[in-house]
């Protein structure tokens, strides 16, 4: 069935579909609608889950990191200074290896205050161990929800989908809603040895000294590459259920650019109508989008970029002192395998348009050479 | 206090690494006794994390989840959903958390577990600071006592908090206090949380040697005399925080004699000991006006049910 919805609502229709069993969450614009809807769909039973109304975002996650530890399929959701107050939890649910998923809306990061888009929150939790999936339209959003549950089941971690805020979140497209019963046959229904269980009891999380805590760290990492092929699994069965496949990178009219902008998020869809135009004027230009941040697509994305004779990163976010991040991550996963120039260009933090005017202006730049920075050129900077 | 039966079945074994003397640790050996081994455990941060033994080691027979210092009643909740999911609706979760993760860094969520009312037991075991990270002050630190950081010339000034006030004001069907040093008393309290569904916190007086300055022997006659002093009254809190029932069946002991028998009291001076002595009867006696008021309320239940 077909519906025009908000970018929100895909993410609860996901959940939807997904048979989750524990939701807890606390409301923060822009994520809020999310978590309403489900709170909904609980109440009038479309879902059977329980959903537990916490004191907080730290409480969100540590319910269902209690949950996931009972050995049910647990979600929450937040943006901007929720996630932040759930940073050590994030890292909790890694150590602990539970299969959680949580939406983040990309919010900027007070003070001072803002709830427009932009990437800080979730890059600045990058390190933490969670898979990180960044979602461009409502389709791919309610999709991916269902796509990460299987992926976080399979190598028992946690996996995190971002949308922007607004741009994606409040805006409506539409969708073709996943309808729980045929999502069973994709993603059946959760089962797990490893829980909290009075037949079995075992301690979780005790203390391992310096002999033990290695080698958990080490199996993490070995679990986060092997999700690098699991993400891909995943999403082609998913196609082969539902016709719609996502990869974990996006080329778009990559295959004689001389110029390849990279982009994530909404402005994936806004730079394709500038590769368009200028295609059209006969500039040799595409577009790589970065859906899978973590683990990071380091063959997909040398095999498209390093056929360019130059490479654009379009960054929503910042690492002060540093770079846009993920122009730090391209360079790092090119560095040593071709020496096509890179340029980072910060673009629409805090929610500023970044309109197509705006990507064509970074085109023509990196174009022509005219950039001040090799590594960082902020654009439109009044000031 | 009537006597019960101390059951004979242990869930804590030997292997576990507390101190000499921690009455965390008969704390543990008690509750599950009473509790059963359909028992689940969320631990935050605390002593606890440590004695039970490092991975892949446990001295408990019921499963434990560790958690963060703060969550340990978010965990729990969270805990509690997913087992229900799966169908299961006889394990009872409990977290059990020192007096730092409860009064402290724990109460927004042990607050906000309450007012849902999330049916699990909270206990604080209660060794009146933090001592997992070598003995500082807690919220829960009592006047006059030394710590690392309430050094013997500032000295904690401030009142232990009044927990129990806290929780009654969650209006939640159960809470108790419970000593290690009455076994009997300790263990009724636990299976009777056990019925019953909601929020139960029960608040454990846990003597520590180790950071109070005390002989590891002298341990349980501290916690014993903390009752019979009324420094720690064992009370239970019911009718969703309206009846309140102190235990007042004992030989009353000096104040001053449960001080002395303390090194992190040591340094007290004779005025100081009279100042909290005062402190402590006055508080009893609120206590009792307490109990007297919650017996005048109309509709509730003025008989003793089983103590
Ligand atoms: C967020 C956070 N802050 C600080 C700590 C360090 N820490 C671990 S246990 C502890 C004290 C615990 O005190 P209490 O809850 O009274 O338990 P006890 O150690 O006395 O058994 C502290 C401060 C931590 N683990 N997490
Ligand atoms: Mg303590």
């Amino acid at each position: 069935m077909k519906k025009v919805i908000m970018g929100n609502h895909a993410v609860s229709y996901g959940v939807k579909a997904s048979g989750v069993k524990v939701i807890s969450a606390y409301p923060i614009t822009p994520q809020t609608q999310i978590v309403e809807l489900l709170s909904e769909m609980c109440a009038n039973g479309e879902i059977d889950a329980k959903f537990i109304k916490v004191e907080s975002e730290h409480s969100a996650l540590t319910a269902v990191v209690g949950a996931s530890a009972a050995g049910v399929r647990a979600f929450t959701a937040t943006s901007s200074q929720g996630l932040l107050l759930m940073h050590e939890i994030l890292h909790w649910a890694v150590g602990a290896r539970l299969p959680i998923v949580l939406t983040n809306v990309n919010r900027s990061v007070g003070p001072p205050w803002s709830i427009w888009t932009d990437q800080n929150d979730s890059l600045s939790q990058r390190d933490t161990g969670w898979l990180q999936l960044y979602c461009e339209s409502n389709q791919e959003t309610q999709d991916t929800i269902v796509q990460a549950f299987k992926i976080a089941e399979t190598v028992r971690l946690p996996v995190m989908l971002v949308l922007d805020a607004f741009f994606l979140s409040h805006t409506y497209e539409i969708v073709d809603i996943l309808e729980p019963n045929d999502v069973k046959k994709f993603l059946p229904p959760y089962e797990t040895d490893i829980r909290i269980d009075v037949e079995h009891p075992h301690a979780f999380g005790n203390l391992a000294g310096p002999d033990t805590y290695f080698e958990l760290r080490f199996m993490i990492q070995k679990a986060m590459e092997e999700a690098r092929d699991v993400v891909k699994k995943v999403d082609a069965e998913f196609k082969e259920h539902f016709g719609r496949g996502y990869g974990v990178v996006q080329p778009y009219r990559c295959d004689d650019a001389d110029l390849i902008l990279v982009t994530s998020g909404t402005i994936a869809s806004t730079s394709r109508v500038i590769i368009d135009e200028m295609r059209d004027e006969g500039i040799k230009i595409g577009s790589l989008k970065i859906r899978l941040f973590r683990p990071f697509p380091f063959d997909e994305v040398y095999e498209v970029l390093s056929k360019a004779k130059k490479v654009a990163v379009i960054d929503r976010n910042i690492s002060f002192g540093h770079h846009g991040i993920f122009f730090q991550e391209i360079k790092s996963a090119l560095y040593g395998r071709t020496d096509v120039p890179i340029i980072g260009y910060i673009v629409g933090i805090g929610g500023r348009d970044v309109t197509p005017k705006v990507i064509r202006e970074i085109a023509e730049k990196a174009l022509n050479d005219e950039n001040p920075e090799r590594d960082i050129n902020w654009i439109g900077v009044k000031m | 206090m009537k006597p019960a039966r101390i059951p004979e079945e242990e869930y804590m074994t030997s292997g576990h690494v507390a101190c000499q003397g921690c009455g965390a640790t008969q704390a543990m050996r008690f509750a599950l006794k009473a509790l059963g081994p359909k028992t689940a455990l969320v631990i935050p941060a605390c002593c606890w994390s440590v004695i039970d033994g490092p991975f892949p080691h446990s001295s408990l027979r019921v499963p434990l989840f560790h958690t963060a210092f703060e969550a340990a009643a978010s965990t729990a909740s969270g805990l509690k959903a997913g087992l229900e999911m799966r169908g299961d609706t006889e394990t009872t979760v409990m977290a059990w958390a020192g007096d730092g993760g409860t009064f402290d860094i724990g109460i927004q969520s042990l607050s906000g577990a309450a007012e849902r009312n999330e049916d699990i037991i909270y206990t604080c075991y209660d060794n009146e600071a933090y001592m997992n990270t070598g003995i500082q002050r807690s919220s829960s630190t009592p006047v006059g006592a030394w710590t690392t950081t309430t050094p013997v010339a500032h000295y904690k000034k401030r009142p232990k908090k009044k927990i129990i006030d806290i929780m009654a004001a969650h209006s939640i069907p159960y809470i108790a206090t419970a000593s290690v040093a009455f076994p009997e008393d300790f263990i009724r309290k636990f299976k009777k949380a056990k019925e019953i569904k909601g929020t139960r916190f029960i608040h454990v007086f846990a003597p520590c040697p180790t950071g109070w300055k005390l002989p590891p022997e002298l341990s349980v006659a501290m916690a014993r005399q903390a009752v019979t002093s009324k420094v720690f009254p064992l009370l239970e809190v019911t009718e969703h925080g309206k009846r309140w029932k102190v235990w007042k069946d004992f030989e009353p002991t000096p104040v001053r004699d449960y001080i002395k028998a303390q090194g992190r009291f040591r340094h007290l001076k004779d005025e100081e000991i009279k100042a909290i002595e005062e402190e402590v009867e006055n508080n009893w006696q609120l206590l009792l006006a307490r109990e007297q008021m919650s017996m005048n309320l109309p509709g509730l239940n003025k008989e003793d049910d089983d103590s």
